[in-house]
């Protein structure tokens, strides 16, 4: 579906399109390139896909991971001190989509995209086949440059909106969005949770209620049943500490790690197609 | 009418979205959106009721016992190529240095938007204590997060922070220094968000933490301009402090930026020395970028990852700064220099033994930069510096780096590695 000079935004559209057709949420999955190599990051990607999540979400490891906890942290300091760099990150994303032909979509502080530029870093996502990009701690009044890059490349630009958000702000940033919106199940950074918290069904019903996009629930989740519960109120659920976590224990054995992560993979889709 | 909080006039700097220029803004997760929104809603309305001026101003002057003295330094001048140098004493603040200005404020807005828990990042340990005392004063919460490394090199303040009730959190991630410790103060901020107000230590972070820490600490400038006047019947001809955040520089040059005959010197920590990448000179070595919330200069390496800095100092061992000061050194309003390890100690030990005061480590590069000045002033030149805080917390670096120690007479100028 990419194009020469597009990205994948109608790949990421028409998936979550799909997975509403069907009656369930979207499952999405999160792991940082270049963990705990490149060319591990990209089987681990590969086997997330593979094993049952429709949408995965590249992270850029940064030097300064301040809305992640320890678990991704830790997997951050390993990309690094690894010498991962943006090709890298970029190669990822390549390789993840060619192989599986799914959406994947980077996740990145924004620092790193400021200084590489960002009408540079939206060609070269596109040109990779990514969907789009997710930017935690970039504001949606600060975002202008970046949508226009993004807009120009086919490329969805997914804000992240919290219980603190107030009804407006929720206005104004599913209006600048577009793929969809991650609406953060908790007050917190990243890692998994015994609960998800009744903070989240409330922000997707507000989320819902003031625009069109899909809204996808992120921080916290990590098993089959919380999947099924989030799936029962939200568009898409989504995981990451819970994959890194599998690959972090699984230490040398990368091959177990893949296996943990394929499995992992498929209970949870299990999940999110759980009725009633 | 306030004596001692004097917010910047009406109209001046930063715009209504927290930028100085190119520099600023607000790049905060959505998380963290209503709680700074709430800080600068509560700050403007603070700085309408004179009666949040009036407790501050009392404070200010029965606690921390404001205003601070201005010394003329006759004997360490002699060393300044002959010019007049005189010290702003935030050093005889209660606590120690000049971050209690800031922390009642900040203490006090706390109450107002009725917050329970403070938390907070500390370097040198110098804010952390300054927090951990007014949370002592004001019955309140304290969680303070402090590098490894600090909690070290400076376990003096540890104690002093644990003394006043508070929890010190020593953090093991990153460069395990300052940067790393809002890190965590962050991560901490976002999850306790309801009933915790972060109260920032300089003037970096998000809007509108670098224009509120900067109009609690406008005083140091306002009373050292007025000194310098009463005591010699004109201006200085530069005004000098430290730079790491920066807190303490903005302070005191702040009232002295419409008059376009007073030099501002910053000085940062060079470390070993710029050419040797182990330093924390932000503005000297570094770029734009964005670290902790706001648009400024930072040091990173070419795809935006924040670099390891290196200094000496804790305080000053950050890798960014505050955004007016990227301002204000793109407008050439104010100048920023880097002083090393070794010019900063030797500073330290003249002051001591030719004046009797002792200096933090942070403070003497500054002193460092007003040797220099001096001396490019000449007989006829005064220099205005700010003596941000004392050195007790310093003595173990100290006595490691002179050998001051029984059994420990051979000087090692390497310092403590």
């Amino acid at each position: 579906m990419s194009t020469d000079s597009g990205g994948n935004r109608a790949l990421l559209e028409s998936t979550l399109a799909a997975a509403k057709d069907e009656g369930r949420a979207a499952l999405v999955g999160y792991l940082p390139a270049g963990f705990p190599t490149v060319d591990g990051g990209i089987s681990a990607c590969t086997a997330l896909l593979e094993g049952g999540c429709d949408v995965v979400e590249v992270g850029l490891p940064h030097s300064d991971p301040v809305l992640d906890g320890p678990v991704i942290q830790t997997a951050d300091d390993v990309a690094l001190r690894g010498g991962v760099r943006i090709a890298d990150v970029l190669r990822t994303v390549r390789e993840a989509h060619a192989a599986t032909g799914k959406p994947v979509l980077v996740m990145t502080y924004w620092n790193p995209v400021d200084r590489y530029g960002a009408e540079r870093f939206a060609a070269g996502l596109a040109a990779a086949g990514g969907a789009g990009c997710i930017l935690p701690d970039l504001p949606v009044e600060e975002s202008e440059g970046w949508r226009k890059a993004a807009e120009e490349h086919g490329l969805a630009t997914v804000f992240v909106v919290a219980p603190s958000s107030r009804d407006e702000r929720l206005a104004k940033i599913t209006e600048a969005g577009s793929g969809f919106v991650y609406a953060a199940s908790v007050m917190g950074v990243t890692g998994t949770r015994e609960s998800v918290g009744g903070r989240a069904q409330d922000l997707v019903a507000r989320t819902r209620s003031v625009g069109e996009l899909p809204v996808c629930v992120g921080l916290g989740v990590s098993t089959a049943e919380q999947a099924a519960e989030v799936a029962g109120f939200a568009d898409g659920v989504i995981v990451g500490s819970a994959f890194v976590k599998l690959l972090l224990s699984a230490g040398e054995d990368l091959e177990g790690g893949l296996a943990g992560v394929r499995a992992l993979a498929g209970e949870l889709a299990e999940g999110v197609r759980r009725t009633g | 009418m306030s004596d001692y909080f004097i917010p910047d006039p009406e109209g001046r700097t930063p715009t209504a979205e927290g930028y100085f220029g190119a520099f600023g803004g607000r790049f905060v997760p959505e998380a963290l959106v209503a709680a700074v929104d709430e800080v600068a809603t509560e700050y403007e309305k603070a700085k309408q009721d004179p009666s949040f001026a009036a407790e501050l101003d009392e404070l200010l002057v029965d606690y921390t016992g404001r205003p601070s003295p201005l010394t003329e330094v006759r004997r360490f001048a002699a060393h300044a190529g002959g010019a007049r140098v005189f010290l702003k004493r935030e050093d005889l603040n209660h606590t120690g240095s000049h971050k209690i200005n800031n922390v009642l404020g900040q203490a006090l807005l706390a109450r107002r938007m009725g917050k329970t828990r403070i938390i907070a990042e500390t370097g040198a340990g110098q804010h952390g204590v300054a927090t951990a005392t007014a949370c002592a004063l004001f019955g309140l919460s304290c969680t303070i997060y402090m590098g490894a490394v600090d909690t070290e090199r400076q376990a003096l303040n540890v104690a002093r922070m644990r003394m006043l009730g508070a929890e010190v959190v020593g953090v093991e991630t990153g460069s395990r220094t300052l940067k790393d410790a809002i890190n965590e103060a962050f991560r901490d901020w976002v999850a306790n968000v309801d009933h915790t107000h972060y109260l920032f230590g300089t003037v970096a972070g998000p809007h509108p933490f670098p224009q509120l820490v900067r109009d609690f600490h406008r005083v140091i400038g306002v009373e050292a301009r007025r000194q310098v006047l009463q005591r010699i019947g004109r201006l200085p001809d530069a005004v000098a402090a430290c730079v790491g955040g920066g807190s303490n520089a903005m302070g005191i040059f702040h009232a002295f930026l419409a008059d376009e005959q007073v030099r501002l010197l910053g000085f940062e920590a060079a470390g070993h020395g710029v050419e040797s990448g182990e330093h924390a000179a932000t503005l000297t070595e570094g770029g734009p970028g964005i670290l902790h919330g706001s648009r400024s200069y930072v040091l990173q390496d070419d795809e935006g990852q924040i670099t390891e800095p290196y200094s000496i100092s804790a305080g000053l061992d950050y890798p960014g700064i505050g955004p007016e000061h990227a301002h204000l050194r793109q407008t050439g309003r104010a100048e920023y220099r880097p002083v090393t390890d070794d010019e900063a100690m030797q500073a330290l030990r003249l002051l001591s033994e030719t004046e009797g005061i002792i200096p933090a480590i942070e403070t003497a590069h500054a002193l460092a930069g007003a040797l220099e000045l001096g001396r490019e002033l000449g007989p006829e030149g005064v220099v205005l510096v700010s003596l941000s805080g004392r050195g007790d917390k310093d003595m173990e670096t100290a006595a490691r780096y002179f050998g001051l120690y029984d059994g420990a007479d051979d000087a090692d100028p390497e310092g403590d590695e």
